[in-house]
């Protein structure tokens, strides 16, 4: 009877556990974060890996999603008569929500599991303990690097994203469906604000970025060091993150565009 | 592995494309460029009603965007809505009896302020008010009075 109670308290514990050490590991990281400035090279040798390489299916990706948008949007709006809300419609989705949300989610895929995976192998192979060995603190030689990289990409990514959606939707829109160009951009400029839009999505991608760096590197750091539990590891960061993100983007989401 | 060099060409050409991203949502995607517009100068106008109307609104005379409204307040002593907007410099030639009315943009659209130009030779300047206004077209108002017509017609029948 009190052993279903058990396993549940166990399994409650043990998620409050993770969550702490999760906590406790973050605060290791910003400790490291002054170290990274001796060594800038870590960090290019990162950003090439997690930013760059991370591109092809960041522009990809924005530039059909912008498509679609367009062709959708298209044909609901040339019912009312108002095909050139497309700019707006498209800008504004883009930059507030499907900009950050869908690059967090293929950044997650593309560099997150491969750091998770990384690591984790660095930790099975015990080159981490190597590191340990000869004085030199792995979460600052390997972590941090990382995650600043990931923390910098992220913002990048998602206005990349965005700007490149919204010309596949220009494309589609102006090229092929014969929206007037002078009114899609110009209904954009009006609907979309600074300050409000733009800023809160490069907010929203920065957060995200965060997010989804934090569980890769953690998720790497405490993977068991076998090939099973490195592999489990990676598929934890990838589901985590789309959840924290998701969830997370819910919350920004009703604190930005709550009142308006 | 890559030289260094490669890679750092790389991160950099990654990290400007970012920052051009960014760039354009700022100036070609947003309302940032319109900021710039400081070479405005004031007018008021006072309504009973203002209906839809909020700040960055469209001010327009014959249809053209001539300024934004900048202030919504109401005046809580003679009751009325007071409405301040900006008018580009280069549109200085609006007469001084001018009217304001508030109008609607399609039949869903926004609502702006359409400034409707008098025949006065002497010309609005800074900080003057517009006297003639006319309100917003609220919906609901307008099909109360269509039922109390209705209704009175009923009755003398």
């Amino acid at each position: 009877m009190f052993n279903q109670f058990q396993i549940l308290g166990r399994r409650s514990m043990s998620v409050f556990q993770r969550l702490g050490q999760a906590m406790l590991f973050q605060l290791q990281i910003l400790a490291g974060l002054p170290g990274l400035l001796r060594h800038p090279r870590l960090l290019i040798q990162e950003l090439y890996s997690v930013g760059v390489q991370s591109l092809a299916i960041i522009v990809i990706s924005g530039l059909t999603v912008g498509m679609v948008l367009g062709l959708q949007m298209y044909n609901t709006l040339v019912d009312f008569g108002t095909e050139e809300s497309l700019g707006p419609v498209v800008a504004l989705s883009l930059v507030r929500e499907l900009g950050p949300v869908l690059t967090a989610l293929l950044f997650s895929g593309r560099a997150g599991s491969a750091l998770t995976a990384e690591i984790g192998l660095m930790k099975a192979t015990d080159q981490l303990s190597v590191m340990e060995m000869m004085a030199v603190d792995p979460v600052k030689r390997v972590v941090v690097p990382r995650f600043v990289a990931g923390v910098i990409s992220m913002p990048l990514l998602a206005a990349i994203f965005s700007a490149v959606g919204i010309l596949g939707s220009y494309m589609v829109g102006v090229g092929l469906l014969g929206v007037d160009d002078g009114a899609f951009w110009s209904q954009m400029q009006h609907k979309v604000s600074f300050d409000k839009d733009i800023w809160n999505g490069i907010i929203k991608s920065f957060v995200f970025g965060i997010i989804a760096t934090w569980i890769a590197v953690f998720e790497g750091y405490t993977a068991i060091p076998t090939t099973a539990g490195v592999s489990n590891a990676t598929t934890r960061t990838v589901v985590h993150t789309a959840f924290a993100v998701l969830a997370m983007d819910f919350v920004l989401t009703a604190i930005m565009f709550g009142e308006s | 592995m890559k030289t260094s060099r490669t890679i750092e060409i790389l991160v950099g050409l990654f990290v400007a494309a970012g920052l051009a991203a960014f760039f354009m949502l700022a100036m070609k995607v947003s309302n940032i460029t319109e900021f710039t517009e400081t070479d405005v100068y004031t007018l008021s106008a006072r309504f009973d009603n203002i209906g839809g109307l909020k700040v960055r609104s469209p001010v327009r005379m014959g249809g053209v965007r001539v300024g934004r409204v900048v202030a919504i307040e109401y005046d809580s002593k003679q009751l009325e809505a007071v409405v301040s907007m900006h008018i580009m410099r280069k549109h200085n030639g609006i007469p001084e009896d001018s009217n304001a009315s508030i109008y609607t943009a399609g039949l869903l659209g926004e609502q702006y302020v359409s400034i409707n130009p008098g025949g006065a030779s002497e010309f609005l300047a800074d900080d003057d008010a517009i006297e003639e206004t006319q309100s917003a077209f609220v919906l609901e108002r307008m099909v109360g009075q269509f039922l109390i017509k209705e209704t009175e017609q009923g009755a003398a029948k």
